[in-house]
């Protein structure tokens, strides 16, 4: 892998085109009407096929070359790195609480914050409040799957839990926003407890079995116990968080949704990023390094994991009764063992563990379809490779997490270490 | 360094689209949304309205446009999904369309009134059909060229029990909110009726691989007909299994299955099922050009709710061009007041939203159509 | 209960046992070599049954007998499903094979997004019918109650397909590569085995059978869409587990019990709760064997 050499790279690349040009043949060329035993040859997209193929594959081995030969270039680079780790920008400051904190950094975010709803449209607002809402899953998630290492492929039940808690319990004695937000969170936790209860044995993959299992039995039960939920058909309007008994405009409404999410997030990263630092959150992120040997190491595994699950859940649980009041409207249709696994691409693209790539991997995971609209039937198509090639390049997710570097200050002997 | 590099330069990205594609771009065309599912799983649901609305627009923009001005349509794809929903609502209301065609499910429907009802849209939904929809009154600003599911339910319970008299029946849906609620009202007004009894009530689950356990209840319950809420994969599953094992249980369903797919997907076994929907219009004139437009451009037979769609966007254009505005209040008043030629047939919408003229049949397939019942 | 109802429920559970057991083969095989939930997996199954639809389509025109247009479906299906298989572990996992697992998984998770979205592109959204390939057998008219023709066919093929796969695992060279390989890559690699390649012909072998599984059940069924890949897919990957993965035997009981578990609990109780029987069946099992049925319960060295 020194120099490409572009003859040899064209002849790869066309025979990778032929390839897929046979492999893509029947379905893209050919459709059968068994009916009417009509069969449309449609030729011309074996042209595009062939020449996207083309085009794809080198861009693609072009790009593979560039990594690898980065990542030689970045292993002669580390030592460099790791002293200039002391110094961290505004937004890693922010983000990871770090004590040197970079005010204009933080200023310009916020008042970009606190100005968006008011420069842009409602539909903006509104999609902003969707992609916070998947900060708030993605951090819950995060403190199981990236810092306890437990794959979770149940997490929204959790979001169902407390969206219903606020729907039933308002439909049923009229309780209202702000008394449902803390119970919501309270009874998606005690669930969370129940999982954990079962799950404490099971390991790896065997756990992300019972966590579907669990999601997909919420699910069912939802819809099939018509006397407790409404079943399929749902719970319809659901008021919208109040504001000292102000009836707000749905423009407005939208503003005020908007800026309890902007409140809820930042404590959600506040309490996040504390926990992380904390006893309890080294023991996850042990945990999840190696269970054996931090067991061994005096850490109760018992307490780490349930506290993770419950606190997880927890705060799928008042993301879901902020759900419930903005869409006014929710149907177990809501959480489908697919929301849970948009909910981990998240964590994973985004970058497991660390909480400045959950807040990006929200964004991308929840505007990339939206801004994709304009490419309407392909968008879902698009969302998919980007989500494969996005891996491949960047397998860490976009933001690596942050390891802790404890630094001695004393003496000449500075040492650094990666922990 | 790196790491706050990226979060940087995609926090800014993120922001300067977020403001980029905010801008609007004024024009003096009729702006018409279209709303439902364009992807994923239930598109085959959503995609024949999109078309649907194309071809009568296209039309009426060739003939000079409704009130002298072009009219524009929003396409816009909700996935069937309420929380999708609201976003897809607030674009449109963003985008200032008059009205909506749309949306398809009746969730996302509910979802998205909350909002054109406050910002002054009006809905038409060739497909949802969930009662509380028109019943409730919460939703003034909505209408429907379909009939709701307690009418459907009605019809095949009252001829099930008045014209083919049996006495045990089973009921069976899809657990979607279509079909349970269709379901949930026929074994209702079933268990009021001492004719009959329900004898058995169950949920399919959709995309099962498959039914070879309902089928064997089924046959050990001993029903006689089954009364099924759903779609036509489903019931074609179900009544192809049940043939294939021998077994002539009368099949009747609903306006989700009277759909020629099914009777091409179920071929032979599709013979005799009964299905309600509405009034045979193959003879309208109307009916007959709006199919054969969607043969020429398209080179199939339209899908599900195409005709419904058709009688929609024809209702909303009517109404502009009645009202001479396109004011809110103008639109929806000469929606329930002013009659249009449909496909399927002459409507116009009473107070709660829901068309009067569309009148409903029962149908059976005969020789591989559905023909309607007199 | 009646005779004639327990039959037909065992035998609807045992046809719903094989088509997982043909899905699962496939995830159980790929996560004991490279420990990845193919999400992806369950696609292939719809791709095999989609070519399949195509060919049987094509070859309909020419007035073939059905049992050679069966045949040749069958071949081109298989062949073109491995194909896919091949060419997705080539794209989407082999750039990852240093990474973490959740990000292969994630990967996996956008092909099968990117693989719905194709054919729902290049093909159409709605169902469409699939011809009835499997002939019907004269002598199962009076049972037809309790077994239709290609319940038959399914069963057989699958018991086949087993049998072979054994054989193939057990005794050939090609199996004992990928016996080595699942045990210790490593080590694997450093006895002289082409470690890349056994990962592919495990991509190989098993998106051929899960494509199998595809055309047995449309045809059986008589329709299919883009979307029958993705439930299925779930439901072999429960019953893989539930077997203990990575353990080839252990996929095959397990999706019997998960087939037998919905079969009856849909049966005797309700198909309300069908999928509810099978998760709390599985969740149970898995607290009394942590390690699915058959799975080996490794014995971690510290």
């Amino acid at each position: 892998m020194t120099k490409i050499n572009l003859w040899k790279e064209a002849k790869t690349s066309l025979f990778i085109a032929l390839w897929f040009v046979i492999l893509t043949f029947p379905i893209m060329v050919i459709k059968v009407n068994t009916i009417d035993d009509i069969v449309e040859w449609r030729w011309v997209r074996i042209l595009f096929v062939g020449i996207g193929a083309f085009f794809f594959s080198a861009a693609y081995r072009y790009m593979l070359y560039r990594r690898k030969t980065g990542a030689r270039r970045e292993s002669k680079t580390r030592v460099l790195k790791i002293h200039r780790l002391g110094i961290n920008t505004a937004l890693d400051a922010a983000f990871f609480s770090q004590k040197k904190v970079a005010l204009p950094g933080i200023l310009f975010i916020a008042i970009a914050i606190i100005l968006f709803p008011f420069i842009t449209s409602m539909y903006q607002t509104n999609i902003i409040s969707t992609a916070l809402l998947s900060v708030m899953l993605g951090m819950g998630l995060n403190i199981v799957v990236g810092l306890g290492g437990m794959l979770h492929l149940g997490y929204i039940a959790f979001y169902a839990v407390g969206a219903y808690t606020y729907a039933l319990l308002n439909y049923h004695f009229g309780v209202n926003f702000w008394v449902a937000l803390p119970l919501g969170g309270l009874f998606s936790m005690i669930f969370g407890i129940l999982l954990g209860i079962p799950v404490l044995r099971l390991k790896g993959d065997y756990l992300a079995i019972v966590t579907l299992g669990f999601g997909e039995i919420i699910r069912i039960v939802l819809e099939n116990w018509n006397e407790f939920s409404f079943g399929p058909s749902g719970i319809a309007n659901i008021p919208r968080p109040g504001f000292f008994g102000v009836k707000l405009s749905i423009q407005h409404a939208s503003i005020f949704t908007y800026f309890i999410l902007v409140a809820l997030v930042v404590f959600t990263i506040f309490i996040v990023s504390r926990l992380k630092n904390s006893r309890l959150g080294r023991a996850w992120e042990a945990m999840r390094e190696d269970d054996i040997a931090c067991e061994a190491m005096g850490v109760d595994i018992t307490k780490a994991k349930m506290t993770a699950f419950a606190l997880g859940a927890f705060w799928a649980g008042l993301a879901g009764v902020v759900f419930a009041s903005k869409t006014t409207f929710i149907n177990p249709a809501s959480f489908t063992m697919w929301e849970s696994i948009v909910v981990l691409c998240i964590v994973v693209l985004g970058g497991m563990g660390s909480l400045g790539g959950v807040v990006i991997g929200a964004l991308l995971i929840v505007l990339l379809p939206e801004y994709l609209r304009a490419f309407s039937e392909y968008r879902m198509l698009l969302f998919g490779a980007v989500l494969v090639v996005m891996m491949i390049f960047r397998p860490e997710g976009l933001i690596r997490a942050r390891r802790h570097v404890f630094t001695f200050e004393h003496g000449e002997n500075k040492s650094e270490a990666e922990k | 360094m790196r790491r706050g590099r990226i979060f940087l330069i995609l926090l800014i990205v993120f922001l300067t689209l977020g403001m980029v594609s905010c801008k609007k771009k004024d024009s003096d065309t009729i702006k018409i949304g279209v709303a439902g599912a364009h992807s994923g799983d239930l598109a085959s649901y959503g995609l024949p309205t999109v078309k649907a609305a194309e071809l009568v627009v296209k039309d009426a923009n060739a003939n000079g446009g409704i009130l002298g001005r072009q009219v524009e349509l929003v396409i816009e794809d909700d996935v069937c999904k309420p929380e999708v929903a609201t976003n897809t609502a607030s674009k449109l209301v963003g985008e200032k369309v008059v009205g909506v065609i749309g949306h398809i499910c009746s969730g996302a429907t509910k979802a998205a009134l909350g909002i054109y009802k406050d910002s002054n849209i009006f809905a038409i939904s060739p497909s949802a059909t969930n009662p509380p929809l028109t019943q409730s009154g919460d939703y003034p600003n909505f209408f429907r060229t379909i009939a709701s599911d307690d009418a459907q339910a009605r019809l095949e319970v009252d001829f099930a029990l008045d014209t083919l008299g049996f006495t045990k029946i089973a009921v069976l849906h899809d657990k979607g909110d279509y079909g349970k609620g269709l379901a949930e009202f026929a074994k209702g007004f079933l268990e009021k009726d001492d004719r009959a009894e329900v004898v058995l009530y169950e949920g399919v689950t959709p995309g099962a691989v498959d039914y070879t356990a309902v089928i064997n209840k089924i046959e050990a319950s001993g029903a006689q007909a089954i009364i099924f809420g759903g779609y036509h994969p489903e019931a074609s599953k179900i009544v192809g299994q049940m043939r294939k094992a021998g077994m002539d249980t009368v099949f009747i369903s609903d306006d989700g299955v009277k759909d020629d797919t099914f009777i091409k997907v179920a071929g032979e076994y599709a013979e005799g099922v009964y299905a309600t929907g509405p009034k045979d219009t193959t003879n309208n004139p109307l009916a007959k050009k709006a199919i054969k437009e969607h043969q020429d451009t398209y080179g199939e037979d339209p899908g599900a709710f195409y005709l419904n769609a058709y009688a929609a966007t024809l209702a909303v254009l009517n109404a502009i061009e009645a009202a001479g505005a396109t004011d809110y209040d103008a639109v929806t008043n000469a929606l329930r007041t002013e009659w249009v030629e449909t496909p399927l047939g002459k409507i116009r919408f009473d107070e709660k939203g829901d068309a009067i003229g569309i009148g409903f049949s029962m149908y059976q397939v005969r020789n591989g159509a559905y023909v309607e019942i007199k | 209960m009646k005779l004639d109802f327990f039959l037909g429920l065992l035998l609807g559970g045992l046809t719903r046992g094989s088509i997982y057991a043909l899905l699962a083969l496939g995830y159980t095989m790929v996560y004991g070599i490279i420990q990845l939930i193919n999400f992806a997996h369950g696609e292939i199954y719809m791709i095999g049954a989609f070519t399949a639809l195509i060919v049987a389509g094509v070859l309909t025109l020419s007035g073939m007998p059905t049992l050679a247009i069966f045949a040749i479906a069958l071949v081109v299906a298989v062949v073109y499903a491995m194909g896919y298989g091949y060419t997705i572990e080539k794209m989407a996992y082999k750039p990852l094979r240093q990474a973490p697992r959740l990000s292969v998984l994630i990967s996996a998770i956008g092909m099968s997004m990117f693989l719905q979205n194709y054919v729902l592109l290049a093909q159409t959204s709605d169902f469409q019918p699939f011809p009835a390939l499997i002939p019907e057998f004269a002598f199962l008219e009076p049972y037809r109650k309790i077994i239709s023709s290609s319940q038959l066919f399914i069963l057989i093929t699958t018991a086949i397909v087993m049998v072979l796969l054994t054989i193939l695992i057990r005794y050939t060279r090609t199996g004992k590569a990928m016996r080595a390989t699942s045990q210790d890559k490593t080590m694997a690699m450093l006895v002289g085995i082409n470690v890349n390649k056994v990962i592919s012909t495990t991509f190989i072998i098993g998106s051929g059978t899960a494509a199998l599984g595809g055309l047995l059940i449309s045809s059986h069924i008589g329709q299919i869409n883009f979307y029958i890949g993705f439930i299925a897919g779930i439901k072999a990957f429960v019953a893989a587990v539930l077997g203990g993965i990575g353990s080839i035997p252990g996929a095959v009981l397990g999706s019997f019990v998960l087939g037998m578990t919905e079969s009856f609990g849909t049966g005797l109780v309700s198909s309300d709760y069908e999928d509810v029987f099978a998760f709390v069946f599985l969740i149970l099992i898995l607290i009394f064997r942590p390690e699915g049925l058959l799975g080996r319960s490794t014995k971690q060295k510290v």
